[in-house]
């Protein structure tokens, strides 16, 4: 099959993620129709779009917090499919933060950060807490390493998440609006943890509605409306010469409050 | 009074609250009197302590007897004839288990308490040590008490009174959570055949009374067994009564999955944890705190559940109270074996209800107001 030799070709310089004639339904409700979208090795794509145009699932299908129905995702050339093997696979390459943080509450940040290394990876417990160390350091919090999640702000819980999953060295990094519940003077704190990360020349897939981050560290904007990929295009040509009326709408929607 | 002060912005000290505010008399005047039918109920309720606990101190300690060899001994006292509870203590606690072997059921009493150890203190030295007799414990008592390997065998007839009731609450509440907890996530399984196995056996148990469970282990068993095999009476008691916990706890246990966010769940498999461990080291630990109180009710509800195994003839606590109750020397002390009775039930459940109390206040530290 065609399809499976191009899938041996990928592996090693090709494409992170590559998404091809991807469908899927919540029920009878069509959430994603034919998406088709690559990311390259230490690409930074931001995706945007209204509520509910299937942005947050496209990124869920890449680690299969969501399964997709029709088409074929790979990443880092193996292929989702329901062969657990390969979700675990998947899984240790693909970190993600999300919206609510989701630190587990009844243990430390130390614990959190090292839980997955621990036991996913087997690494002895002191070198898992240097790596975890490593990361909380390079989100700026080391200080509050032996708190529990629930004594910390939400800007530093959402970096606590960060360095989360930094610690399983992902080779990519999914966002899924990473300050959409943070409080105004703590969304800053966030993304600067973000534009490092980018800087360090981490393949990033982020969902937000920060445009200021997008404008300053994505190569391309992906445009979502209803399920569809309306657009694609470097933020230069992006934000001020769009393609789409819809796009052209969203953004002057997002752009003018 | 002091006069009224004025201080610059930001440089207002913390002065005393003031004095009505502290000290016995806003004491009283809050908790006793903070109304007038708080205070009509205050002298009302102190009228009955005064009424009812001089007779109750009365016929419990001033003019009742402790010591004696038959009812005779507490014919001139009018307050409660304890001699019964002292002269049969030893069939209390140990029912009719042989008297030159009591000593076995009591190395097992002080071995349960060193294998409950590790899971009940936060912090213990050597928790290692601790955890390999707990695991190694089951078998060591079911040596101790029935015997054999170099023992005099007991017959589990014998066994009887506190001893028994502690072995059947003990067996059913380590042997129930597990399978409790295994019957939540079944319920909440993907898989059709788990879930619809784990939703049939909850719903039959639990619509089934636990003395129609014991009639039927007790009488209904005997028809499926081939003839001449036996199947010890107290092992199908343990049984039932492990099941029927089991179906309560899975529901109990359930709330507390439902109560985790979903995310908790994502967050685990998006970091590689596979179900074992995501449930294992994320969701058990959180679900199984948040409903402690429940977990605690139903062991507390299993505890005095024990007794209903009088129905299928063995001698647990109540039983062997009941029986000690027509024993001729000792006719008509009905009241004093009972409250007896009740009051060893009452110590260990209440003992329950404490140490619940006290973990969820040690759990809930330090991670209030979380995710």
């Amino acid at each position: 099959m065609s399809m499976t030799d191009n899938a041996s070709n990928i592996t090693g310089p090709g494409p992170a993620v590559q998404m091809e004639g991807v469908h899927k339904w919540f029920d009878q409700f069509h959430v994603l129709k034919d998406i088709n979208l690559t990311v390259s090795n230490g690409e930074r794509v931001v995706i945007c779009g209204p509520s509910g145009s299937g942005k947050s699932t496209l990124i869920r299908c890449v680690n299969r917090l969501e399964a997709h129905q029709r088409g074929q995702i790979f990443v880092e050339g193996t292929e989702i499919t329901n062969d657990v093997k390969h979700i675990d696979t998947i899984r240790r390459e693909v970190g993600m933060v999300f919206q609510q943080f989701n630190l587990f509450p009844h243990m430390t940040v130390l614990e959190n950060c090292t839980i997955a290394l621990t036991k996913v990876r087997r690494m002895p417990k002191a070198e898992a807490d240097k790596v975890a160390m490593e990361y909380l350091e390079r989100v700026r919090i080391p200080e509050q390493a032996q708190k529990f999640p629930g004594q910390l702000s939400g800007g530093q819980q959402q970096r606590v998440a960060i360095a989360r999953a930094l610690c399983m060295r992902p080779r990519i990094m999914l966002f899924d609006e990473p300050t959409s519940a943070l409080d105004p003077e703590m969304i800053k704190e966030v993304l600067d943890v973000m534009v490092d990360l980018a800087e360090s020349g981490m393949t990033m897939m982020v969902v937000t509605h920060e445009m200021g981050f997008a404008r300053e560290v994505a190569d391309r904007m992906v445009f979502m409306d209803e399920g569809e990929i309306i657009e694609v295009a470097p933020p230069s040509v992006f934000f001020s010469n769009p393609a789409s009326d819809r796009t052209k709408l969203f953004l002057s929607q997002i752009l003018d409050h | 009074m002091t006069e009224a002060k004025t201080y610059t912005p930001g440089q207002h000290p913390n002065l005393p609250p003031p004095p009505n505010m502290v000290g016995s008399m806003a004491w009283l005047r809050d908790n006793l009197f903070s109304s007038w039918t708080n205070g009509a109920l205050t002298f009302l309720s102190a009228a009955l302590l005064i009424f009812i606990v001089p007779p109750v101190l009365d016929w419990a300690f001033l003019n009742a007897t402790f010591s004696g060899e038959s009812r005779d001994a507490c014919a001139a006292a009018t307050g409660a004839c304890w001699a019964v509870i002292t002269a049969r203590f030893d069939q209390f606690v140990y029912g009719l288990y042989p008297s030159e072997a009591t000593w076995r059921i009591n190395i097992a009493f002080v071995g349960l308490l060193i294998a409950v150890t590790p899971w009940l203190a936060p912090r213990v030295p050597f928790k290692k040590a601790f955890v390999i007799f707990s695991l190694a414990y089951p078998l060591l008592a079911l040596w101790l008490l029935a015997g054999g390997l170099g023992l005099e065998p007991v017959y589990t007839g014998r066994w009887g009174g506190f001893m028994l009731t502690l072995v059947i609450g003990v067996t059913g509440i380590v042997a129930s959570l597990p399978l409790g907890i295994m019957l939540a996530l079944g319920r909440q399984s993907d898989l059709p055949i788990v879930h619809t196995l784990s939703v049939t056996f909850i719903e039959v148990v639990r619509g089934v009374p636990l003395i129609m469970f014991l009639f039927m282990a007790s009488n209904m068993l005997n028809l499926f067994l081939p003839q001449g095999v036996t199947f010890d009476l107290l092992m199908r008691a343990l049984i039932a009564v492990t099941l029927f916990s089991a179906a309560y706890l899975a529901e109990v246990v359930r709330g507390g999955l439902q109560a985790i966010p979903k995310g908790q769940l994502e967050a685990a498999q998006a970091m590689g944890l596979n179900y074992w461990q995501a449930m294992a080291y994320i969701i058990l630990p959180q679900a199984l705190r948040t409903v402690i109180p429940g977990i605690v009710n139903s062991f507390i509800a299993l505890f005095k559940d024990t007794s209903l195994v009088a129905i299928i003839g063995l001698f647990d606590l109540l039983n062997m109270a009941k029986a000690i109750v027509t024993d001729v020397t000792w006719q008509g002390l009905s009241i004093e074996v009972y409250v007896f009775s009740a009051f060893i039930y009452w110590i260990v459940c209440f003992g329950m209800s404490r140490y619940s109390i006290w973990l969820e206040g040690r759990l809930g530290g330090g991670i209030e107001g979380t995710r």
